[in-house]
């Protein structure tokens, strides 16, 4: 016998995103997991999607957040870009972290072009969540009730 | 009010946020909605249902195609289940429908079924008028992946299609009660698989025991590949000629009051639920309850029956 979760509870929603042509999604779906695991509703978004196509996504989703999944080396492209059409369409609430196959000075680069958080290889599951959790909060309650 | 004014003029944000409020109950979305219904009504539902892997999200995809190409814009709401543990979700469905994310006349939800077991989640009535009041013209709502009993779907599309695939039953299956007689449409999809026409054979032959009144409509049977986009143009065509004969026979409009009469008693039903609630907690007086009944001093009919009376108290006083 098990309890139940409270269900009607105000829930984080991510978005885990697989940007350009790399189609090495272990890693995203292993994240997803992690965060279904902590109570977040993820929506996944599948391999091989340009930005527009993840912006739109996540606005069509309402999400708080997007995780990034890039292991092609065109991360310095893809993050940013994203970041960059979240501001043309109003949407900059939404965060932006990635992981992957990223070195370091890349990572400083990118956090300076609005990535809040760049997981490098060797990041616990337990981190990110607990990341997740301080840093991202259901961005329709501070502007409702 | 912001928000329903923006979604009037078919803005996705605001659609997207205001759904994100009716899923978590914000009382603001309420006020919402008010204004929104009055503008609703117009979109034809169809509801996808059937098992996990049969091929729901693939079939989606290829029906926004389908409409898309004839001009009609679409609503997508996807629904995902919820963990009864940790109360996360994956929602996986529009991997398939990517295709569309950069289509303006397209708009994809997901929703996580929180708790709801019939197939869908308590918040698609309202992000069904979500959709409507955009003016979206068709409204595509798949289930979660629904075994035998998840029917709620009939409460809420004009034509329901169920989705089989070959290899998954023998003809005792035909024989039950549920998900196969909500259906208007059977997709037999994965045609290519051995044993379609086999499984059409087992639905006309559980379609022929029904006693079917001249005026009733009888379900249609298609074999579709979605994947390579086969056999969806008769689909399609098998779907408005139930729309026309829903029309025809005055079945839509009574299908409209009766859809009216349930969403106002499930309305009714969770304010009442809600205003009881708020009586039967205040001075922890459920707590109390509970406390009895786990040392067995009282029973659940009883403590509802206390419950019961408090609320009357409280309308006298």
């Amino acid at each position: 016998m098990s309890l139940r979760a409270k269900q009607s509870a105000r829930k984080i929603r991510i978005l885990v995103a697989k940007p350009g042509l790399d189609g090495h999604d272990r890693g995203a779906k292993i994240i997803a997991r992690a965060y279904r695991d902590a109570g977040f509703e993820v929506v996944y978004s599948g391999l091989h999607q340009t930005p527009e196509q993840i912006v739109n996504t996540a606005l069509q989703e309402d999400v708080d957040l997007i995780g990034l999944s890039c292991l092609s080396g065109a991360h310095m492209y893809l993050f940013p870009r994203i970041v960059e059409l979240l501001k043309a369409n109003k949407a900059d609430d939404i965060a932006v972290v990635g992981g992957g196959i990223i070195p370091e000075d890349d990572a400083l680069k990118l956090k300076t072009a609005g990535i809040k958080e760049v997981f490098l290889p060797g990041t616990s599951l337990s981190e990110i969540v607990n990341w997740t959790r301080a840093n991202v909060k259901p961005h329709h309650y501070a502007e409702r009730d | 009010m912001k928000l329903a004014k923006e979604v009037l003029q078919g803005n996705v944000k605001a659609a997207a946020r205001l759904i994100r409020c009716v899923e978590d109950e914000l009382p603001s979305a309420i006020e919402e909605l008010k204004i929104l219904y009055p503008h609703t009504g117009k979109a034809y539902i169809i509801g996808i249902t059937g098992s996990p892997g049969s091929g729901k999200s693939t079939l989606v995809d290829v029906l926004i195609d389908a409409f898309r190409r004839s001009g009609k814009t679409v609503g997508v709401i996807a629904v995902d289940p919820s963990s009864p543990f940790s109360g996360g979700a994956i929602l996986g469905d529009r991997i398939r429908m990517q295709r569309h994310a950069t289509d303006d006349g397209v708009f994809i939800r997901s929703l996580a079924s929180r708790g709801c077991y019939g197939g869908l989640s308590r918040a698609t009535a309202n992000v069904i008028h979500i959709m409507d009041a955009m003016g979206k013209d068709i409204i595509l709502v798949e289930t979660v992946g629904a075994g035998q009993a998840e029917v709620d779907i009939i409460d809420f599309a004009h034509t329901s299609i169920v989705t089989l695939v070959p290899g998954t039953g023998d003809w005792v299956q035909t024989l039950k009660a549920g998900i196969l007689e909500i259906a208007d449409i059977f997709v037999v999809n994965k045609a290519d698989k051995d044993g379609a026409n086999a499984l059409k054979v087992e639905l006309q032959t559980m379609l022929h025991m029904n006693a079917y009144s001249s005026e009733a409509w009888k379900p249609k049977i298609f074999l579709t590949e979605a994947i390579n986009n086969k056999g969806i143009d008769e689909l399609v065509e098998g779907i408005y000629q139930h729309r026309e004969f829903l029309v025809a026979t005055g079945k839509y409009d009574a299908y409209l009051r009766e859809k009216g009469r349930l969403e106002l008693i499930e309305v009714l039903r969770s304010s009442l639920m809600d205003h009881v609630l708020r009586i039967a907690n205040r001075d922890d007086y459920l707590d109390k309850l509970v406390d009895d009944l786990v040392s067995r001093r009282t029973d659940p009919y009883s403590a509802a029956g206390n419950i019961i009376s408090r609320l009357m108290q409280e309308r006298k006083s």
